[in-house]
């Protein structure tokens, strides 16, 4: 690969790639296939409108919320809707519920599907060889990688994302913060905590 | 197909290198090339099944020494081709040489919010009853298509039970090849770590894949 696994930084082949990108985005706007403000617009929207926030915000509504922590359960896609979650890599959506019998770890080995509407664009690892090739068949070492350390009773259950439902890992609400309000709660709520290569972090983080 | 995608399993990659305060994107033509990749791809005239198998298509050697960007930018490159909007010679000079097919649609500044809210719902009424339902055991076909297939080398051939049945969905190996939708019922089924890996496997592990019906035989 261009960028280097043995490292812990993802460098591109820039220049090459800037300018293959660029003609390519020059021969379709001058056919008048593609209008440049168009895409202006799908970055803004994943810059600024559609990231993990929306999905940490789902999470502590289902702590804070048991009937809304059922509807999720049932009817995933619904429950999310109702709080202006929705579209592209979200129109199927599934919960799952960490348990102290269960973890939940969610990978995609056959592209890099994942929950945007929820979780925005996914980071490089998510979609790159390594976390894909070992997440299905050594995940307890994938996530000693991230720092997680299960307990040894605990099941570990992985959903590869074969089809067009998006999982959102619903991590297990940290003891001691019962009655804080969902502002503070979702401090605790990590993007990754929310893909399953980590839990929801200690109320000292708030 | 056997592609370069299909990695559940595989070794020798290396450490997962989690970035810390990952950026959103490591380059601005990243941003364009996500931004080309959907603009083109509502120009309607190939599914996300085709990008997917466009992206598989390429060269493994290609595919692994590519970023997911550069995967996609290559990808969208042979749909343009494919298609009839880009020629060679629109490639080889950087610039638009040729004329293009007439698009069924171009994508509006204005219509982008509107476009990525609604997404594209792949579930499908079916009219037959589900053939499986939760608890049934069931074995995933062993088949080696050459074209596109959603169910991973790794979970051919093996037996699981069925957790759930999530309803009717567009069928990918079809979609794929403009042999249209065909929707099929989708289960969530659910395989032991040893029934997937054998000797050695975690004994606390499950894994889960969704199978269109057509991919699931009973046991």
């Amino acid at each position: 690969m261009t960028h280097d696994h043995d490292h812990d930084h993802h460098d591109n082949d820039l220049d090459p790639m800037a300018a293959r990108v660029r003609a390519l985005e020059t021969i379709l706007t001058r056919k008048g296939l593609v209008d440049a403000a168009a895409i202006d617009a799908i970055v803004e929207t994943y810059e600024t409108k559609v990231g993990p926030r929306n999905g940490a915000h789902v999470v502590v509504k289902a702590w804070s919320d048991p009937a809304f922590a059922d509807w999720l359960r049932r009817d995933a896609t619904a429950a999310i809707a109702s709080l202006g979650y929705a579209g592209r890599q979200g129109e199927h959506m599934q919960a799952v519920f960490n348990t102290a019998e269960t973890h939940n770890l969610v990978v995609c080995t056959l592209c890099s599907c994942y929950p945007w509407s929820v979780l925005g664009l996914p980071p490089v690892w998510y979609k790159a060889p390594p976390y894909r090739s070992r997440a299905v068949l050594d995940p307890r070492g994938v996530l000693a990688e991230f720092g997680l350390v299960l307990p040894e009773g605990q099941k570990v259950r992985v959903w590869d994302s074969t089809a067009e439902l998006r999982y959102l890992v619903i991590p297990m609400q940290p003891e001691g913060t019962e009655g804080w309000s969902e502002d503070r709660l979702a401090k605790l709520v990590s993007r990754d905590s929310m893909i399953g290569t980590a839990v929801a972090l200690a109320p000292e983080a708030a | 197909m056997n592609g370069p995608q299909d990695l559940g399993g595989q070794m020798g990659f290396g450490p997962i290198a989690p970035e810390a305060d990952e950026p959103l994107f490591h380059a601005e033509w990243e941003k364009r090339a996500l931004g080309l990749t959907l603009a083109a791809g509502a120009m309607g005239h190939w599914n996300i099944d085709e990008s997917r198998h466009a992206r598989e298509c390429l060269h493994p050697a290609d595919y692994y020494s590519s970023t997911y960007y550069e995967i996609w930018t290559k990808a969208l490159e042979a749909l343009l081709k494919r298609h009839g909007f880009v020629s060679d010679a629109d490639l080889a000079a950087g610039d638009a040489v040729d004329g293009a097919v007439t698009p069924k649609r171009v994508l509006k500044p204005e219509q982008v919010a509107g476009m990525l809210q609604r997404g594209s719902p792949y579930d499908r009424p079916i009219a037959s009853a589900p053939l499986f339902h939760a608890g049934h055991k069931v074995r995933t076909r062993n088949f080696h298509p050459t074209g596109h297939t959603r169910l991973p080398r790794y979970a051919r051939g093996k037996v699981g039970t069925v957790e759930a049945v999530r309803g009717g969905f567009v069928f990918p190996d079809s979609h794929a090849h403009g042999q249209g939708e065909n929707p099929q019922w989708i289960y969530t089924v659910v395989f032991t770590g040893s029934e997937l890996w054998g000797e050695g496997a975690d004994p606390t592990l499950l894994v889960s894949i969704d199978a269109w019906e057509s991919y699931l035989v009973p046991v």
